[in-house]
């Protein structure tokens, strides 16, 4: 089963091999049309505002955060202590407690969003399927800050007096689900972003799984697949495109600030229970900025964005390896199905 | 060009030249118009926008506009020199007031309380807490409801065994310095492990954002205890525990207790009146509580604008504390006041007191 793919013209054989000697008349306009000249520079110019952004914001923050680099040097990293009064500043438990709050979203939310939206393309009637898009699109433009009252008054005690006794009666063994039960940590901040990101990463999918050619499904249905074989292709090929929903949903959810603030606890440690409360990176900056009037202190906050900034840069970048490692997988299983 | 481009641009032309015409206008109007800026603490916005409504329609040609931006950026503006008066519930440092580019002089305006609210399912009469108590809970020692140190206060009043659980502010705040400032004038092992900061590090408990955060996190979960200010218990339905002072006695936090704090350190108060008042000696006073302020520059550059200033605070530390009641804030004993009319009147421009010279 070969994708058809359609054939584009490539724009290096569009003007061949004269286009390789650099001449700025032809790199601006290679139509030679002063209209096409005009746009090629505005979108130009779009980019470079963007390059021009990101490389003035790396700048200006890392400036910023010299001298906390220069006091705290590598041990800012692995230091656990965050202690404003004393001048004493680590961003190990912040580190820790925005993967670990990510990670939880993930487990939760890529299952779920898968399910919506296979359920969207290729099960739901379309009666049906339009106004559950609408809704879950609707999910998705709530406002964050609403998401954490929400959270406040009815995630955390619901998870208080049903959810967290259940997993502590189950699973009390492992050194996650121990502890003081209260509604308000590390898991309940998982939790609130994995319902904030599930309908960022099912609209996505259900676009892209969409777009899978329907020719693909009724090839394999006319050689006998059944329906889960038929959505097992579809999602295969697909995948460049899932990977690229859950990139988006974990992106959202490493940034994410006031929800997660207002029900994690906000208390910077770390510790095994998922119970327990904890702190997030967008949260301590939050929190703390306003009444950092210390230059020391402030600089330490500006470095933890910093690291917020890495951390998001390494994340995207693991997770497109991992999207070309798989991607390179499955398009032969695919063949082979 | 098609008529819906063109009368497109002719909306956005016109749409640019009203801006205009409309930003140029504000300046005209504002010749005859004095206008101030000022920012700072959230603890005191509700009164200063309520000062600001009244002012206004006292003397219709004096603008001023109150930011609530925090104290550490009232702090921060004020020494940038971008605002014209800065608000601050702790007063500066000394490390903060060398760092400014003038003397800056600090002006009480209203006491605040920082009162303990709790969520005891089954416990309806108000708690009482001793200062010994309050650290040892704060510091973790204390970690059941039914300890003999709390019980010992509490005769009578049936307390679970459930664990504590403590909750504080997240964010950093000028409501947290009162309270750890008074944990580290009651407790030696408080202020050596902890000390009095507005984001200290906490040995136990979960962190709301801001009153409203702490409020919300006590009333949802039950066995919790915290600090907030006083106006959120009440609005809240949360009860308030009472406070053994200095002096032995169990007080309420009430707008009397406050001003009387006040007033019973009326005497210790140094010239500046950068002071703490927490933990104060007389026998009504209630021990958690403090003074927010207004600062500005003693030399005025522009004269007409200080003396605005000037005037908008005189009338504040009068008139302006008959506000103070009903929005639960504690109005300056009189003491303090005719403390206060002394720094304004220290204000000049030019070498001339702006006060003296109406």
């Amino acid at each position: 089963m070969e994708n058809p793919q359609p054939v584009f013209p490539s724009p290096a054989s569009e003007y061949g091999a004269r286009a390789r000697v650099w001449n700025w008349r032809r790199a601006i306009a290679p139509t030679g049309n002063r209209g096409d000249a005009i746009f090629r520079a505005a979108l130009f110019f779009a980019v470079l505002l963007l390059l021009l952004i990101v490389l003035l914001m790396v700048v200006k923050i890392g400036l910023n955060a010299l001298p906390s680099i220069q006091r705290y040097g590598f041990g800012f990293l692995t230091s656990s202590s965050w202690n404003p009064a004393r001048s004493d500043f680590g961003a190990l438990p912040f580190i820790y407690g925005t993967i670990v709050s990510s990670l939880i979203a993930l487990i939760i939310a890529v299952p779920l969003s898968l399910g919506i939206a296979i359920f969207l393309v290729e099960q739901a009637p379309r009666r049906l399927a339009r106004p559950i898009t609408f809704l879950v699109e609707l999910l998705a433009a709530i406002p964050s800050v609403v998401y954490g009252l929400w959270g406040i008054f009815v995630l955390a005690p619901l998870l208080r007096t049903s959810v967290e006794p259940a997993l502590a009666r189950v699973f009390g063994w492992l050194p996650l689900f121990q502890g003081p039960i209260t509604g308000i940590g590390l898991l309940t901040g998982g939790i609130i972003l994995a319902i904030m990101i599930t309908p960022i990463i099912s609209a996505v999918v259900r676009d892209v799984l969409a777009a899978v050619p329907t020719s693909q499904r009724e090839a394999a249905l006319a050689l006998g697949a059944t329906k889960w074989e038929t959505t097992r292709i579809v999602l295969a090929n697909a995948a460049s495109g899932i990977a690229g929903a859950v990139i988006l949903g974990l992106g959202r959810a490493i940034g994410e600030t006031m929800a997660v603030t207002m029900v994690i606890g906000n208390r910077p440690q770390i510790s095994a229970s998922l119970f327990a409360p904890s702190y997030t990176i967008a949260s301590v900056i939050a929190n703390e900025f306003t009444e950092a009037t210390d230059n020391l202190y402030l600089s330490a906050l500006v470095e933890i964005g910093l690291i917020l900034f890495l951390v998001t840069f390494i994340v995207n970048g693991a997770a497109k390896l991992l999207v070309w490692s798989v991607t390179r997988g499955t398009s032969g299983t695919a063949r082979a199905a | 060009m098609p008529p819906l481009r063109s009368s497109l641009l002719w909306a956005l032309l016109l749409t640019f030249v009203f801006l205009l015409a409309n930003a140029c206008g504000g300046q005209q109007g504002g010749a005859g118009k004095i206008s101030l800026q000022g920012a700072g603490a959230t603890f005191p916005n509700p009164l200063y926008q309520k000062w600001l409504s009244e002012y206004s329609k006292l003397n219709p040609n004096v603008r001023i506009d109150y930011q609530s931006i925090g104290s550490g950026g009232g702090i921060k503006q004020i020494q940038a020199q971008t605002v014209d008066f800065g608000a601050s519930d702790a007063p500066m440092t000394d490390a903060e007031m060398n760092a400014s580019p003038a003397k800056l002089v600090h002006i009480p305006t209203v006491l605040g309380a920082v009162v303990l609210t709790y969520n005891l399912p089954g416990v309806t009469q108000p708690l009482r807490f001793s200062s010994g108590t309050i650290a040892d809970i704060f510091l973790g020692k204390i970690t059941k409801w039914n300890d003999a140190k709390i019980q010992q206060d509490n005769t009578g009043v049936n307390l679970p065994s459930a664990d504590i659980t403590v909750v504080h502010r997240s964010d950093g705040s000028g409501t947290t310095f009162v309270f750890t400032d008074y944990l580290s004038k009651v407790s030696d092992e408080w202020k050596q492990k902890v000390g009095a900061d507005k984001s200290p590090q906490w040995p136990v408990g979960q962190g709301g954002k801001g009153n409203e955060g702490v409020t919300g996190m006590i009333k949802q979960q039950p066995n919790t205890i915290g600090y907030v200010e006083l106006a959120y218990p009440k609005q809240n339905n949360l009860p308030v525990a009472l406070v053994k002072n200095a002096a032995g006695n169990f007080v309420e936090p009430t707008i009397e207790a406050v001003t009387a704090a006040a007033a019973d350190s009326a005497a210790q108060t140094p010239e500046d009146l950068r002071v703490s008042i927490v933990n104060a000696q007389g026998a009504q006073s209630y021990p958690i509580s403090s003074y927010t302020y207004i600062l500005v520059y003693m030399e005025q550059r522009d004269a007409v604008k200080g003396r605005a200033l000037v005037d908008f605070l005189w009338w504040g530390i009068h008139d302006g504390e008959n506000f103070a009641s009903s929005l639960q804030y504690a109005p300056l004993p009189a003491e303090i006041v005719r403390r206060a009319e002394a720094k304004i009147n220290s204000i000049v421009s030019n070498g001339k007191p702006l006060h003296a010279a109406q």
